[in-house]
């Protein structure tokens, strides 16, 4: 039922599988599509992106058609469906962090790693990508890494956390 | 200082954790509601509070509970929308971080009013972390007796369940979240059915936001019309704002509703004024798609009152001179900022999120942006301005959701309140596409 060409396979390890069946029981009996947002992530959380193998595997496992993943998981903007950097850069771009200074500090992150958004640079370390109000415009500028909020950048703060995630 | 419902305790050590919270009083609105009320006389207590949709629209949500349909042997849901994606909000995000407990206990007052047994809490999937706080707090609840099942041995059960979102905007809209919810892209439906009717699974379904559900133990434990007592007219309690922008102190400030903007703005308990030496230009006073508002009519209304920060001053004078409380996402400009970047930047935003079902919103935002986009960066022409007023009226009121309307209320309304700073970007090309460039008209500031 795979539309890829690969023998690659994905599969959860024991302690993601676990998670994602304690969360397709959360839902009643014959909604376990309800579980499809919540399983990718663990797939991407696993994986780094969410790749068309995991997506099929996610499919099987909740017993529906492989185009009900792909057509959902394409639709939302944080599941990344090509492989991306160590580190993805979600980068708000959004009018409130912009009013302070936003575009700048923007402009100071992409020179400084020599990328443009949707890039990862060269090492495969960081990936930019520009998303929309992160919910956060009163701590602005902010991006995102995985799960951490970084507030009140500025361009020597953009350095400090670079050059952190760099070692 | 303002009465404090929500936020009283927010500074609190510790006030994350169950004990915490419980010592702080936590809980009794559950013990209150369960042992000695009917969940009938609890939708009684949350209509007497007139609380209003914090999530921007502003409907009794007394109201929309007493809409939910309940036939017999079919499951009822409430749904609480923690999707907070709306650019200048951030309050339901600060509130569920800072004191998981006060959501967890409202949603258990509310599903108890509403006969549901299973609720969940749709979180926009960038706040995993804020995600994983209110597991915690869950399950903290649960062993202590306050969720799963017979809560307090009443023979009442409840479970909720928290639910990442995967970054949309639309699933803020609340057939887009139920939608969502089942697994599926973030499509608005078409209604009527109305969730009260068919919504999750196409079960009755109350969809709530964040601030709406936790004013409801404060209403349990000291009754409706004591907080119908606060605020101003019909808009009563209090309302959590986000500021950001050119102010001294951005931040979520709980305010009861009725205090005047220009004490907001201004006000060392709130924002503390515009940042040194520079001037309001402009507001967005509640979330990025309500229209925009020059200094003057944000501080005062056409007749020279002063505007409140009320559902009704706010919204005084229609969309010629008011605007709208929404999310209470309060954007403040300085003279520094320049209102057709912002605009195109806010179309960007709204081009972007679009589901794309509806034609007028898919292609109409489109249009806006790359009119915008043009006039911004100096290729505009004087035509381009009735071209978006006119593209903005043609999205507005013809989409099965409200996105068309947010997407086209900030253009039309930067165009009604700022046409001469679009038509000097237009004429003055060079100029105004120097880095840092503002227009510096003869523009009343404040």
């Amino acid at each position: 039922m795979t539309t890829t060409n690969t023998t690659r396979t994905v599969e959860f390890t024991p302690e993601r599988l676990a998670q994602a069946k304690a969360v397709i029981a959360q839902y009643p009996a014959g909604k376990q599509k309800s579980a499809l947002l919540p399983l990718l992530h663990i797939l991407q959380e696993q994986e780094g992106w969410t790749s068309p193998e995991g997506m099929d595997y996610v499919a099987d496992m909740l017993d529906i058609q492989p185009i009900e993943v792909y057509e959902v998981a394409s639709f939302y903007t944080m599941y990344h469906l090509e492989p991306v950097g160590k580190h993805v850069i979600e980068y708000c771009r959004t009018g409130p962090c912009c009013l302070m200074g936003g575009e700048e500090v923007y402009a100071h992150l992409k020179q400084k790693l020599g990328v443009e958004a949707g890039q990862t640079t060269a090492d495969g370390l960081f990936t930019v990508k520009e998303v929309e109000c992160l919910a956060a415009c009163g701590m602005g500028p902010v991006f995102q890494i995985r799960e951490k909020y970084y507030m009140h950048l500025t361009n020597e703060r953009v350095d400090e956390i670079i050059d952190e995630l760099s070692k | 200082m303002g009465k404090k419902i929500l936020t009283e305790h927010i500074d609190v050590p510790g006030i994350e954790t169950f004990d915490v919270y419980r010592k702080q009083g936590g809980y009794t609105a559950v013990e209150k509601a369960i042992k000695t009320m009917t969940p009938e006389a609890v939708v009684e207590e949350v209509k007497k509070a007139g609380v209003r949709g914090r999530g921007g629209a502003g409907f009794p949500m007394g109201m929309k509970w007493s809409f939910l349909a309940k036939p017999e042997g079919v499951p009822r849901y409430l749904v609480c929308n923690a999707d907070e994606s709306e650019p200048g909000t951030f309050k339901d995000h600060y509130l569920m971080k800072n004191i998981p407990h006060l959501l967890i206990e409202g949603m258990i007052v509310s599903s108890f009013a509403l006969g549901a047994n299973t609720s969940f809490i749709y979180v926009r999937g960038e706040l995993m972390y804020v995600i994983k706080i209110l597991e915690k707090a869950i399950a903290e609840a649960k062993a202590a007796g306050f969720l799963g099942k017979n809560i307090l041995g009443s023979g009442y059960d409840l479970e909720l369940v928290v639910q990442p979102g995967g970054g949309a905007y639309i699933c803020g809209e609340e057939t887009a979240l139920l939608e969502s919810l089942e697994g599926k892209r973030g499509n608005p439906r078409n209604k009527p059915p109305f969730p009260a009717v068919k919504g999750l699974y196409q079960s009755p379904t109350v969809v709530n936001n964040v601030e709406s559900i936790a004013t409801t133990p404060w209403i349990m434990n000291n009754g409706g019309d004591a907080y119908a007592a606060i605020g101003i007219g019909r808009s009563t309690g209090t309302k959590l704002i986000s500021a950001s922008g050119h102010i001294k102190k951005p931040g979520v400030y709980e305010i009861e509703l009725g205090v005047p903007v220009e004490e907001f703005i201004y006000s060392d308990e709130w924002c503390g004024g515009i940042r040194d030496g520079h001037h309001l230009k402009a507001l967005v006073a509640g979330g990025s798609s309500v229209p925009i508002l020059p200094a003057g009519l944000a501080l005062k209304l056409a007749n020279g009152e002063p505007r409140l920060m009320s559902y009704e001053s706010l919204s005084e004078g229609g969309f010629q001179t008011g605007t709208m409380l929404g999310s209470g996402g309060f954007i403040v400009f300085d003279e520094t900022a320049c209102i057709v970047r912002n605009t195109w930047n806010f179309s960007r935003f709204y081009h972007h999120e679009s589901c794309g079902q509806c034609s007028p919103c898919r292609e109409g935002t489109g249009w806006m942006e790359k009119v915008l986009h043009r006039i911004e960066h100096g290729h505009g022409s004087l035509h381009d301005i009735d071209l978006l007023v006119d593209v903005a009226r043609k999205i507005e009121g013809n989409t099965i959701c409200p996105l068309g309307d947010a997407a086209a209320w900030p253009v039309a309304s930067a165009i009604r309140h700022f046409r001469e700073e679009f038509e000097w970007h237009i004429t003055n090309p060079f100029e105004a596409t120097q880095p840092g460039a503002v227009f510096r008209g003869e523009m009343a500031l404040a």
